[in-house]
């Protein structure tokens, strides 16, 4: 039994019921929700230390052994997630106290955020397959109100391809689901690692394999399934859309990387080439997608497409060093994509709109900000010695050790691609001079003291998580080698499952309990 | 649907499927029924009542908030999942009270599943409820 | 048993993807729902279709050639899951239409930029700019809309 587990996964349930119940206007929810994600942050750093020193942990719900009841497993990959997921849920919904407007807050933007957040945590510690699913579902139908929230016109034509698509991939999965179920009776993780394997007839385990990989495919939004994300993130509100282009996507990862380390033996040649080849035109249909942009937004959401390749190239050469790159990616690309959102957030209060042509001079009336601008994109870029330096250099690394020269060289062209939309955001937004707008009157002078105090405040208050994530990927770029060990133990434990099945199942055979009366 | 028979009928009808849906509800332990079933039937009562009287008197008649009722569901159901916790057994496992047992007879059996199946039916009749109040009303 | 389900489940795919294949939003739903049942009858005969006594433990404890009782609590959580799905994605379609004025889903394109969308200096169009050109036309074309469209 570990309750760091069940706490992680409870705080945020918790919270969302205590955002919904407590009487109160924006700022006591808003409260309310901060304070939960500090729980979770605090639960989760406890439970990165246990693993970091002690290996993977599980807990058993209601006491039924697995593969008998569901199983709640951390091991060095899941604890890390659960820790960048708490650390971006805490800086948005800081953001959110500014950002989001009464109406949202009494649509109950805090309790569907927090659901959001229980669902995103319950899916990295599930063990088991369709336990994954319900936390999917959760995630889902959060993210669903989420993105209809206080919507206008656009926002809801938004949401319905969204929604449609993301449909589509649970049923699939729900599909994909059954029929494990079928082969193997069971659908513990752990449990069903290696068992689909020994299956006389391996054909439509491949099926199986591939509706995953589809279904999965979706989520996380991999080269020719990602339409309906450049088509929804730009819509919502920044909070909304930071968290979304953050973690949403990533679950799909950590899903895809699970099911093909643990449940599908990497044996399979054919799906580790197509996940290869897909890593590679998601990397670069995102990039491209992201140059041929003019707004701020889009150009973000493609940019969160083309890192989505970075990620998956560990599954798709499946040695230790690949797997440990992509992780170490999958951490910072989290944290930096939560970053470069909400300073996108910044930039639009300040200049009205995320459109390139209208913005300029953001330099000039705001240098400090626009120097923590040009540290994230630079970090995303992968100049030395920022924190995507690290994660590029890995994933060369692992390439050169693959001998995968045409990976190689398709990884720098899209890393030296990627310096062209954000530079060019620097040089728009930021360089140029502010382009004069005749219908658009200066308010400034209009506000009185007071009103100028509060906007002022509000200012700061957003600036404080923008801040505090700089400073934490600064501290990884400078400082990575504490996290580079851990994302090679990560590698290996998610390469090497023996750790993960001896947690989950104990050792042995364990004898069905008595049942209870 | 302004029709009076249906409303004289749908009042009767709710207070039938109510009691029904408590009935399911205690008796889901050892037999077919339980949180989900009654929660199911008991938003249907509601729901007829809605469809004749309009979504404000459904409004009227639940006295709070679809959602706070959902959400306080699920805050029991929670409950009943850690108060084994406090016992230090696992989250979610049954804890059982006999009242008036004998050494031939287990008596009334009162255990967590049973306040977790209170929180699931109470989550049910929120959520199906607030859904449909809010369909009616964007119609 | 397995057989007739899977035939079964083949009929309501191929019905279901027909559905989905459409460009009302509302019959791509109901495509939707057929296929999520298609899901459910599988995990449902994954289990295996047996005669067997409804799984409860009586008084002398296990009882055997009982009915795997866990493939219908599969069923039972997608079905809720399901039900909850379908029941927001309609009143989200519903809420589309009255605001958008159509199910039809390549007029539902406020949020994307049509390729080569262009203003009269060749400049590309603005998502705003775009929705004021996409309002104007629905105004347009509702006044030749026919009815069940």
């Amino acid at each position: 039994m570990n309750g760091l587990l069940v706490a992680c996964l409870l705080t945020p349930m918790m919270t969302a019921i205590l955002a919904f119940l407590w009487p109160g206007g924006r700022v006591i929810k808003g409260a309310v929700s901060v304070c939960g994600t500090v729980l979770l942050s605090v639960f989760a750093a406890l439970l990165l230390r246990q693993v970091w020193t002690d290996g993977p942990v599980s807990a058993q719900m209601g006491g039924w052994e697995a593969p008998m009841g569901i199983t709640l497993v951390a091991d060095h990959l899941s604890a890390m997630l659960v820790m960048v997921t708490a650390i971006v849920g805490l800086a948005v919904s800081f953001f959110a106290l500014t950002d989001i407007d009464e109406a949202r807050a009494k649509g109950g933007f805090d309790t569907f955020f927090q659901i959001l957040l229980t669902g995103i945590v319950g899916a990295f510690l599930t063990g088991d397959l369709f336990n994954l699913y319900v936390w999917f579902e959760v995630m889902l139908i959060s993210s669903f109100a989420l993105i209809v929230l206080g919507g206008d016109k656009v926002q809801l034509d938004g949401a319905v391809k969204y929604v449609a698509i993301n449909l589509v991939s649970t049923v699939l999965l729900l599909t994909a689901i059954g029929l494990v179920y079928g082969m193997a009776g069971t659908l513990n993780m752990a449990d069903l690692n290696g068992s689909l394997a020994e299956l006389p007839d391996q054909s439509l385990v491949t099926v199986v394999s591939v509706l995953f990989l589809i279904a999965f495919g979706i989520k996380a939004a991999v080269f020719p399934l990602y339409f309906w994300l450049p088509a929804s993130y730009h819509t919502l509100p920044i909070s909304i859309a930071a968290v979304f282009a953050a973690l949403m996507t990533k679950v799909g990862v950590y899903a895809l990387i699970r099911t093909f380390t643990l449940i599908f033996t990497p044996e399979s040649d054919m799906i580790a080439t197509v996940v290869l080849v897909v890593a590679l035109l998601t990397m670069l249909t995102g990039i491209l997608g992201a140059i041929s942009h003019t707004n701020i937004r889009r150009i973000l959401s493609y940019h969160v497409i083309g890192s989505i390749g970075f990620m998956l190239l560990g599954l798709g050469l499946g040695s230790p060093l690949a797997m440990a790159a992509s992780i170490f990616y999958m951490m910072q690309g989290i944290l930096v994509k939560a970053l470069l959102f909400m300073i996108v957030g910044v930039i639009e209060k300040r200049g009205n709109s995320s459109e390139l042509s209208e913005l300029g001079g953001l330099y000039r009336s705001h240098p400090g900000f626009s120097i923590l601008y040009l540290l994230a994109a630079l970090a995303l870029i992968g100049i030395p010695p920022l924190s995507g330096f690290w994660a590029k250099l890995m994933v060369l690394e692992a390439g050169i050790e693959h001998q995968a020269w045409w990976v190689i060289a398709l990884v720098l062209l899209a890393s030296l691609l990627t310096f062209i939309p954000l530079m060019r955001i620097w040089f728009e937004a930021f360089w140029k001079a502010a382009p004069r707008s005749d219908d658009a009157p200066v308010k400034e002078p209009e506000l009185s003291n007071a009103a100028s105090g509060s906007a002022a405040r509000s200012e700061s208050m957003q600036l404080a998580p923008v801040v505090a994530l700089s400073a934490v990927l600064l501290l990884i770029g400078l400082a990575p080698a504490s996290l580079i060990s851990l994302t090679d133990q990560a590698a290996a434990g998610v390469l090497n499952v023996d750790a993960y099945l001896q947690v989950v199942l104990g050792s042995g055979a364990a004898p069905i309990e008595e049942m209870k009366p | 649907m302004n029709s009076i028979i249906f409303r004289t009928v749908s009042r009767l009808l709710m207070g039938l499927m109510l009691l029904f849906s408590l009935f399911l509800l205690w008796r889901g332990h050892n037999e077919p029924g339980g949180g989900f079933i009654g929660g199911l039937v008991a938003a249907a009562g509601l729901v007829v009542y809605g469809l004749a009287d309009g979504p404000k008197s459904m409004r009227l008649i639940l006295r709070a908030d679809p959602g706070a009722i959902a959400l306080t569901g699920l805050l029991i159901a929670v409950i009943a999942g850690l108060m084994p916790v406090v016992g230090g057994s696992d989250f979610l496992t049954g804890l059982w009270l006999f009242i008036g047992a004998t050494p031939t007879d287990k008596g009334l059996a009162l255990g967590t599943p049973l306040l977790f199946d209170i929180g699931v039916y109470l989550a049910v009749v929120g959520g199906v409820v607030g859904m449909v109040i809010a369909i009616e009303e964007s119609l | 048993m397995e057989v007739l389900f899977g035939i079964l489940a083949g009929v309501l795919m191929a019905g279901g993807v027909w559905l989905i294949l459409s460009r009302n939003l509302l019959k791509f739903l109901f495509g939707l729902v057929l296929i999520s049942n298609v899901a459910n009858l599988v995990i449902f005969a994954s289990g295996g279709v047996t005669e067997g006594s409804p799984p409860l433990v009586g008084k002398s404890g296990i009882v055997e050639g009982v009915a795997n009782s866990l493939p219908q609590a599969l069923v039972l959580t997608a079905i809720v899951i399901g039900f909850g799905l379908v029941s927001f994605t309609l009143t989200l379609a519903l809420r589309a239409w009255q605001s958008i004025g159509t199910t039809h889903v390549e007029e539902m394109c406020l949020s994307e930029q049509r390729a080569g969308a262009t203003d009269e200096n060749g400049g590309v169009l603005s998502v705003d700019d775009y929705a004021q050109l996409e309002r104007a036309r629905t105004v347009n074309s509702e006044q030749s809309m026919e009815p069940g469209r």
